[in-house]
């Protein structure tokens, strides 16, 4: 570098000779990898609203108690069963205004404060659940693709798990641990504990094979033996070397287990074994409603879409991730 | 390839095991008391008795090994009585006897079998199931072939959009809405799925077929959007393919080339995945059965769970797991059988 910065050296002279090596355009700044990602993301326009919308149904439902400062659980028996404001737009005398703008339920209580706190609590499941199955999945995945002495043994754990009945096993877990968590948390806290940890025991496996595969070709590389070779231990090739090499499939996998936990948290709740009954999530606010559907539609149809729309974005922006992230499909 | 097969059969017997041995210690750690529901009156020498009487005195080991050879030897022994006795299917076959007044898996609820309600049960949980998964595939299958041959045109992008919702709406939601609209608003079909109606004639198939629409729709809803993702990718994987421009330069049909060579060879993978998501359909059904009140082994499951009732829970929840694995082993084997590069030995 520093005989290129010197103008009169003999190299430079030769360089001017051959024209052919010259740089005709002037340097483009170097691209990161992320940046990339990030031109093909943007691509997938699926993909960028999903993201969105994950992003403000997030920060609605954590900025939300604050922007409507309606208690959820307030009773206001005089107030009740209140239709949402947009019925007044065929009927002029609905039970309806803008003070209860998604109305209220046969007990008077808010129903936008009621999804906000339930939106709170259904996320919350969601985000957790998904962690703690992307942390058990790695972990297994990068140990078993990595020490071949573990590989046997952990994988067919996997295999053993994977063929485990997922639903059933869940409705009976909750069922049975609700009682002693229950009364060492609070019927709140425990049933929060129990299902996040339940989805996130039950959904590790794929984040496990996909790691595992993912290792097992890596370890191969010359890159690894490289710092093999200049004595890296173990534990630092893992974490310096492989895990971000394996950050993209990880990711992927994270945006299926954040809508599977949102769907089994609300297919728990609608079974009727998940949260206490004055405790909304949206899968809650849901099965409370089903009963009477034929009178007041908006109070299945509000929870049911807000749950399918976050779902929906979810998986929109999985597949946009994938794309952006698989560098064969990139720049196409 | 059969000796594949008998190797997948034999290595599936430990992971059984492995699953009921789960199931069971799931339920031995469980704080539920059978006994709960007795008057408070009774005194406790004799809720210890009843206790024992259930089974309940023993320790677990000796639990779970009675419950194995119920469920392993003494059940299937009354399976085959029955067939060679009183079905239509086997009963040229002579008469046996095997079963001679063991005790059999016993339900806490009813004091009867558990099998005996299963078999009740089942009927109603496979023809909503099984046509629905049928349905799916029948819809699934032309969508795929059609969006991926006309690839990024309206229709695929329509396609993928549609699949991407019914992925994304969860049963327990589609379920009331079309409730809603088709019950309650239109009135063109019944809500709830009465399982005592029998067909004789005409317009009693014309009542079953009606209130069979919705459960089968949701539960398709689901099936189609999964299988048609994939039967798409499939296609786009083979269309490019050299084989395909070879078939098209010795003069082809367009028709014989897609729906014959390409089709063909797609079917692989989409045929592994078809049995493979076969057990999770049968867990979705309990979702939609507890939403139109089907009175299938789902809900059979739901209403054992919140009486305590632990045989047959376990004994359920076991049937699943038989489900998956014999699924898994169906796609193993189908693979192999289909794609002949794959050789397992």
């Amino acid at each position: 570098m520093t005989e290129q910065a010197v103008p009169a050296s003999p190299i430079e002279a030769d360089i001017e000779i051959f024209g052919a090596l010259t740089d005709k355009e002037p340097q483009k700044p170097p691209r990161s990898q992320w940046k990339d990602v990030w031109d093909q993301f943007r691509k997938h326009k699926g993909a960028v609203f999903g993201g969105g919308f994950l992003m403000f149904i997030t920060l609605g439902v954590i900025l939300g108690p604050w922007l409507w400062d309606v208690d959820p659980k307030a009773l206001d028996i005089r107030n009740k069963d209140w239709r949402p404001v947009y019925t007044l737009l065929w009927n002029a005398d609905a039970k309806a205004g803008w003070i209860h703008p998604f109305g209220t339920d046969q007990l008077g209580r808010d129903i936008l404060a009621q999804m906000i706190a339930g939106g709170r609590v259904s996320m919350a499941v969601g985000w957790l659940a998904m962690g703690l199955a992307l942390l058990i999945g790695t972990a297994i995945g990068v140990l078993s693709g990595y020490f071949k002495r573990l590989d046997f043994l952990m994988m067919r754990f996997t295999d053993l798990v994977l063929s485990l009945p997922i639903l059933p096993l869940t409705l009976l877990a909750v069922t049975l641990f609700r009682q002693p968590l229950n009364s060492r948390f609070g019927p709140e806290g425990g049933m929060f504990i129990l299902i996040v940890g339940i989805i996130g025991l039950t959904s590790w496996m794929q984040t496990a094979r996909i790691v595992r595969g993912d290792i097992l070709a890596l370890k191969e590389r010359e890159f690894i033996l490289a710092a093999r070779s200049i004595g890296t231990t173990s534990g630092k090739i893992i974490r310096r070397h492989l895990l971000p090499n394996v950050i993209s499939p990880i990711m992927v996998s994270a945006t299926l287990g954040l809508a599977t936990a949102i769907i089994t948290e609300s297919a728990l709740s609608f079974l009727g074994v998940g949260f206490p009954s004055d405790f909304p999530t949206w899968g809650k606010l849901l099965a409370d409603a089903v009963q009477r559907m034929q009178d007041f539609p908006e109070r299945v149809l509000l929870p049911g879409i807000a749950i399918s729309l976050t779902v929906l974005s979810v998986n929109y922006l999985g597949d946009g991730l994938r794309d952006a992230l698989d560098p064969r499909i990139r720049g196409r | 390839m059969l000796t594949f097969t008998f190797r997948r059969l034999i290595l599936s017997i430990p992971t059984l095991l492995f699953i009921s041995l789960v199931i069971f210690g799931l339920l031995q750690l469980a704080p539920g008391d059978p006994m709960a529901q007795v008057p408070l009156t009774v005194p406790p020498e004799v809720k210890q008795k009843m206790r024992e009487a259930l089974g309940l005195g023993a320790p677990w080991y000796v639990q779970y090994y009675k419950w194995l050879i119920q469920f392993f030897w003494i059940e299937p022994k009354i399976l085959i009585d029955y067939l060679t006795n009183s079905s239509m299917l086997l009963g040229w076959l002579p008469d046996t006897s095997f079963y001679n007044g063991e005790l059999r898996v016993i339900s806490w609820q009813t004091r009867s079998p558990v099998m005996d309600i299963v078999i009740q049960r089942m009927p109603q949980t496979l023809w909503v199931v099984g046509l629905s998964y049928i349905v799916g595939i029948v819809i699934a299958i032309p969508i795929g072939i059609y969006s991926a041959y006309r690839h990024y045109s309206v229709f695929d992008q329509a396609g993928t959009f549609i699949t991407m919702v019914g992925f994304s709406i969860p049963p327990f939601f589609t379920g009331p809405l079309l409730i809603v609209i088709f019950s309650v608003y239109l009135g063109w079909l019944p809500s709830i799925y009465d399982t005592t109606h029998v067909v004789t004639d005409w317009a009693s198939f014309k009542v079953q077929f009606y209130q069979m629409i919705m459960p089968v729709m949701v539960l398709a809803l689901q099936t189609t959007a999964q299988i048609s993702r994939y039967m798409r990718g499939a296609m786009l994987d083979n269309l490019n393919q050299d084989y395909v421009r070879t078939a098209r330069a010795k003069g082809l049909r367009e028709g014989v080339v897609v729906m014959v060579h390409v089709l063909r060879n797609s079917m692989i993978p989409v045929v592994t995945v078809i049995a493979l998501g076969m057990p999770a359909i049968f867990g979705g059904a309990i979702i939609t059965e507890n939403v139109f009140k089907v009175n299938g082994i789902g809900q059979l499951l739901l209403t054992a769970l919140f009486a305590n009732d632990l045989p047959m829970v376990m004994t359920l929840t076991f049937i699943f797991a038989i489900l998956i694995v014999l699924f898994n082993l169906i796609a193993d084997v189908l693979y192999g059988l289909l794609d002949p590069r794959i050789r397992y030995d």
